[in-house]
């Protein structure tokens, strides 16, 4: 069905402007893996737009080569190879005349789809990124959110499924909240689809959420370290990409570990019906109060237990959860909140356990330990 | 003057038509006309300013003086006055198409290439569909232009209601003079207005719901 990426491999290629003396993209060489995504970030101006745009020749390299899936991009009809890779950029750059569904149906359009096959096609695209169709197929961006509009640019990119997908700060203009859903979101559909992706940030804590491998480019396109998010993150290969890569390098990794990858902690529980004299803490400071369906609401102190005759009303609310796939960062974030431990929740909003503060600081010390 | 138009109905009628007819002709001739100079030359500061200064100077010369000119090449009669129409219409067209393909964000006709569409298909698809308002807007300032521009054509003997206006002038002092030259400036303003309608209902119909103002 889904067509799944190839390869790109650019070689020895470079890109002098009319009128410059210093090349934009200087003997720039790379493969991107097939299927994975690889993130370029580095500093304003350091030529990655330029990179990325010679790949589906928006910009004609000035020397070398590369070939997409085998073939040499060069040779191939440069509207033809456009339509073969998809294209996602900043702002989204929708047609401001076209509806959600004439978006994303354009591409396939112009591959010469017939209409039923489009209109299907359409749909399908938008339960994809989570749009309903009946509410916005006929809605044009200028009635659309920011993070809305850039769910359409994916579809639109996505709608011919090409293998390739190139994406230019993509959620750049939306804010960070929503930025973090449309990334979760791009995972998501990464883990169905397996396209080869080759998407553009300066944002680095992007770059280590999406990337199978990240790219940290310098001036003139010239890379400075191409390697895994953990690699760059523990063993930055010079002075120049440690300070990319900033501060709280460790807080980073965090974002790269799954609360599901580490041991839970088991906090003691019992339902909010239960009669407080007979739970037994077995030494701890707090119960964990759930609802009927397992779902945890409040944390008691064992003073508060002490006094309290039913666990329906005491203790203070559980402020936030996690749940399996949320990353160590955010389990930390929770904790900070919550004071102490984070619980944890399964798909259901059931309590599974929890993690704390001992759990994180032995997950990064093994990290350096290993690195 | 009510009894005298009833009893020219006919001629009159059909003076205000040749004249509403000359018009739209001209102004869908200029309209293709500029639309084409516009595009030609959009991408090009230099271009753009040349196209729209060349516009203007013809604008500036008065209708009898450019019309003195065209009766040598042309002739009298049609051709002098859509040449002249065609001419005067020009400017609003070319400045608007212009205008409109300019203020096209970028990014957006960067995505239509990026995504394959050809040259070809991101102009007409992309670029012309997103400054149509601003030619349309080119088109009806042509056409208001050209109503008033249009009787003075009758000089050259070109067709329409003009023609009225210029006898009733001619004939100043006579029994029917007067009315005369009223119902040829009375049908040009009310013809006018009604065709500055039909502009509001093609807006209506042809631009993009998703970048009507
Ligand atoms: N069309 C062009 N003509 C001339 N120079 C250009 C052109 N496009 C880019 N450049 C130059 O090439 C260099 C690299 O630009 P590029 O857009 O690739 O940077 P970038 O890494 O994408 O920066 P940013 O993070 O700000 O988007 C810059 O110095 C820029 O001025
Ligand atoms: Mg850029």
């Amino acid at each position: 069905m889904a067509e799944e990426g190839i390869e790109i491999r650019l070689d020895h290629v470079t890109k002098r402007f009319p009128g410059q003396k210093a090349p934009a993209v200087d003997d720039f060489s790379m493969v991107v893996p097939a299927g994975e995504i690889v993130v370029f970030v580095g500093p304003s101006g350091c030529g990655k737009t330029t990179t990325m745009r010679m790949i589906n020749r928006l910009i004609e390299p000035t020397s070398g080569t590369i070939t997409i899936g085998g073939e040499d991009a060069l040779r191939i009809d440069p509207d033809e190879l456009r339509r073969r890779v998809g294209y996602a950029i900043q702002q989204a750059g929708l047609f401001p005349h076209f509806t959600v569904a004439q978006s994303i149906g354009i591409v396939p359009g112009l591959l010469g789809w017939d209409k039923k096959r489009i209109a299907d096609r359409v749909e399908e695209m938008m339960d994809l990124v989570g749009l309903d169709p009946a509410e916005f197929a006929g809605r044009y961006p200028r009635q659309l959110s920011g993070g809305q509009q850039q769910r359409v640019g994916v579809a639109r990119a996505l709608a011919a499924d090409p293998p390739v997908l190139l994406m230019d700060e993509p959620f750049g203009a939306v804010d960070p909240i929503t930025r973090g859903h449309l990334q979760d979101e791009l995972l998501r559909l990464q883990s169905e689809l397996h396209k080869t992706i080759v998407f553009v940030t300066h944002d680095f804590d992007e770059a280590v959420k999406l990337g199978d491998k990240i790219a940290v480019l310098g001036d003139r396109s010239t890379i400075l370290q191409y390697d895994t998010p953990d690699a760059i993150l523990t063993n930055p290969a010079d002075d120049t990409v440690a300070g990319f890569v900033g501060a709280g390098a460790s807080l980073k990794a965090l974002t790269l570990t799954r609360v599901r990858d580490v041991e839970l902690g088991q906090a003691v529980t019992a339902r909010a019906d239960a009669d407080p004299s007979t739970v037994d803490l077995r030494g701890e400071k707090f119960l964990l109060v759930l609802d009927r369906r397992d779902r945890p609401v409040r944390w008691v102190h064992q003073n508060e237990l002490r006094r309290a005759s039913s666990l329906a009303s005491v203790g203070s609310p559980v402020q936030d959860s996690v749940s399996l796939q949320s990353t160590l960062r955010d389990a930390l974030e929770a904790m900070l909140t919550e004071g102490g431990r984070a619980v944890v929740t399964g798909s259901r909003g059931e309590y599974v356990g929890t993690v704390d503060l001992a759990t994180v600081t032995e997950f990064v010390q093994q990290l350096r330990a290993t690195a | 003057m009510l009894e005298y138009v009833t009893d020219r109905w006919d001629r009159l009628s059909l003076q205000a038509f040749l004249h509403v007819s000359a018009v739209v002709q001209c102004t869908v001739l200029a309209a293709v006309l500029g639309v084409a100079i516009g595009v030609a030359v959009y991408r090009s500061p230099v271009g753009s300013a040349l196209a729209t200064a060349l516009a203007s100077t013809i604008l500036t010369i008065p209708s009898f003086a450019l019309l003195a000119l065209l009766i040598p090449v042309f002739g009298l009669g049609a051709d002098t006055t859509v040449v002249a129409l065609v001419l005067y219409a020009l400017l609003p067209i070319v400045r608007n198409t212009i205008v409109g393909l300019a203020g096209v964000d970028p990014a957006v006709s960067d995505a239509a290439r990026g995504i394959g569409m050809s040259r070809v298909g991101v102009l007409t698809r992309v670029e012309l569909r997103l400054a149509w308002p601003a030619i349309l807007a080119g088109m009806r300032v042509a056409t208001q232009m050209l109503m008033g521009i249009a009787v003075i054509a009758a000089y050259a003997k070109g067709p329409g209601l003009g023609s009225e206006v210029f006898s009733g002038l001619a004939n100043a002092g006579s029994a029917n003079a007067m009315n005369q030259a009223l119902t040829g400036t009375i049908g040009v303003v009310v013809l006018a207005l009604l065709l500055d309608g039909v502009y509001v209902l093609v807006n209506r119909l042809t631009v993009s719901r998703g970048v009507r103002g």
